[in-house]
């Protein structure tokens, strides 16, 4: 009960520091909308020449697009959040004073991330989508419990890019330096979530391969959840699908993070 | 850094003043001048870690290579975009990706002048003798960017040779002058971008819609986009002079606006006046900075 209290508390906090930055949120809305609308064109290019693709019609397309553009900073499909300053803590020593606390390294992270991305969805996703679906046809249901399904996948999206996130920082405690890690780690998110293409559009077993790996839980499957492609004792399976994922890279990370603490030795001075 | 502040001074006891243009002149080959010195530190420094330069850079071009591994995802699909070809949409995407990666590696740095703002360490640079933009620019001058270059160069060789393209004389010019006047453009919005930031600090982000997005437009054909976005990067944020405009001279394709042809050949004084624009701004920008005072 305790303990439960304390990371609702770290959520919170985490949510009300990203807050704090209003203006930059205003601009990065501007800066998702006028994506958005650039991604848009060249999709509507795309489907003209081949309506159907990968399944989809246009409406559900262009709401890939801007579903893109919102999920963007929720998944932190770019990095982001957390990690750079948890590497920045690993490499100056400072770690060695987290660990000192009673709370679990992991765990204070996750809440910390998940407030963030709480934030985000309401900072950084909603108005994004609005102004997608001002300006053009997009095929958002009218369902309430379908929106429910899809916060729930959104949910589990974070906790996989969070798990993923916590990896790429934990690397710093072998390399100092985790910047290249995590440079690799963003443009494999961004290409393997979907956030550039679609999945379902890549061909053959390339798709089947991206839509196998964790980063399709990011963005790819909380749309499909959207656009209604799951339903029924799909939708479980698509839920149990991210939520295995999660449950292995975040038992990863704490493997990793065990090993790291044992064997490490803590940079000093 | 003693030559250029003594010159100055020393310059009007000899019985020559400068004239104006000298004057420009002169501020203008200091601050290149001042310019490079802090870039081939910046370089020295870069290169003192090898590996982890080679890493970096490779990371630079793999990064801005998945762009265009998504667009080849598009034409595994489709055998055309908006009308073009694969080889016409590498050459859009060859020639706005290097001139927008010439951009980045020269004035890339621009974009850390909010942060230098906020936490007051722009006071430093305001106390030395070398003209701040030119400080700003070449701070932390990272060498790496010549990933993004590279990849950008090597998708427009390949759109230029596989291309069919009716070459002439002309044509031939005209590539090497688009891309140096792209790189101009791209750098005048960078630069504005940073005077827009003594303004508003925290929006920084704002400018990344006309530097990577202008950078993402480009790549793609004015046929895909709707006419009143084309009308508004050609006329009020001049993106289409990057590329679009003479890249479509040498395909042979009409511009959607219907503009008289001699301009493809504008690219040079289109960056002239943004560059000019941008060095206005900064001044005001500049002029307008209090410092936070801690």
């Amino acid at each position: 009960m305790h303990t439960g209290r304390l990371y609702a508390l770290v959520a919170v906090n985490g949510f009300r520091r990203h807050a704090t930055y209003r203006i930059a949120t205003a601009a990065g809305v501007f800066t998702n909308s006028v994506f958005g609308v650039i991604l848009t064109y060249t999709y509507l290019a795309l489907w003209h020449e081949r309506p159907h693709l990968g399944g989809y019609d246009q409406a559900q397309a262009l709401t890939f697009v801007w579903l893109g553009q919102g999920m963007h900073m929720v998944v932190a499909a770019m990095g982001g959040g957390f990690e750079d300053e948890l590497i920045e803590r690993i490499r100056t020593g400072d770690i060695a004073i987290d660990l000192y606390r009673p709370a679990d390294l992991q765990g204070w992270w996750l809440a910390a991330d998940a407030g963030r991305a709480a934030f985000h969805l309401l900072g950084r996703a909603v108005v994004p989508m609005a102004v997608g679906a001002l300006l053009f046809d997009l095929a958002l249901p009218a369902d309430p419990l379908r929106w429910l399904a899809f916060l729930t996948a959104v949910a589990l999206g974070v906790a996989v890019s969070f798990a993923i996130r916590y990896l790429v920082a934990l690397s710093a405690f072998w390399l100092l330096d985790g910047a290249g890690v995590a440079q690799v780690a963003w443009f494999t998110g961004l290409f393997f979530s979907g956030m550039l293409l679609p999945l379902n559009v890549f061909p053959g077993a390339l798709g089947e391969v991206a839509r196998a790996l964790p980063w399709s839980a990011l963005l790819q499957v909380p749309a499909d959840v959207l656009l209604g492609r799951h339903t029924g004792r799909d939708l479980l399976a698509t839920y149990a699908f991210q939520a295995a994922w999660a449950a292995a890279l975040l038992a990863a990370g704490r493997l990793v993070q065990s090993v790291a603490t044992r064997r490490v030795v803590v940079q000093g001075g | 850094m003693a030559d250029p502040t003594g010159r100055a001074a020393s310059a009007p006891l000899t019985g020559h003043p400068l004239t104006g243009r000298d004057r420009l002149g002169d501020r203008l080959a200091h601050g290149l001048r001042a310019y490079g010195l802090i870039a081939a530190m910046w370089i020295r420094s870069t290169l003192a870690y090898r590996a982890s330069f080679a890493m970096t850079a490779l990371g630079n071009f793999a990064a801005t290579a998945l762009d265009f591994a998504a667009i080849l995802l598009m034409f595994s699909q489709v055998d055309a975009l908006g009308g073009y070809t694969l080889p016409e949409v590498a050459l859009l995407y060859g020639s706005a990706g290097t001139a927008f990666g010439l951009a980045d590696l020269a004035m890339g740095s621009m974009d850390r002048l909010g942060r230098r703002v906020r936490d007051g360490t722009l006071d430093t640079l305001l106390v030395r003798p070398v003209p701040v933009l030119a400080q700003v620019a070449a701070d932390r001058f990272a060498l790496r960017r010549l990933g993004r270059i590279t990849q950008g160069a090597l998708v427009l060789g390949y759109g230029l040779a596989a291309a069919p393209i009716a070459w002439s004389p002309l044509k031939v010019l005209l590539v090497p002058l688009m891309l140096i006047s792209g790189a101009a453009v791209f750098s005048a919005v960078l630069v504005a971008g940073a005077a827009f930031q003594f303004v508003a600090q925290d929006a920084a982000e704002v400018q990344n819609s006309f530097t990577y997005g202008g950078a993402t437009l480009l790549q793609y054909p004015p046929t895909v986009f709707a006419r009143d976005l084309v009308r508004g990067v050609t006329f009020i944020v001049p993106l289409a002079f990057v590329n679009w405009l003479p890249a479509l001279y040498i395909l042979g394709r009409p511009y959607p606006l219907h503009l008289p042809t001699w301009l493809a050949c504008a690219p040079p004084l289109v960056a002239l006046a943004c560059c000019a624009l941008a060095g206005a701004a900064w001044r005001v920008g500049l002029r307008s900075y209090r410092s936070t005072g801690s």
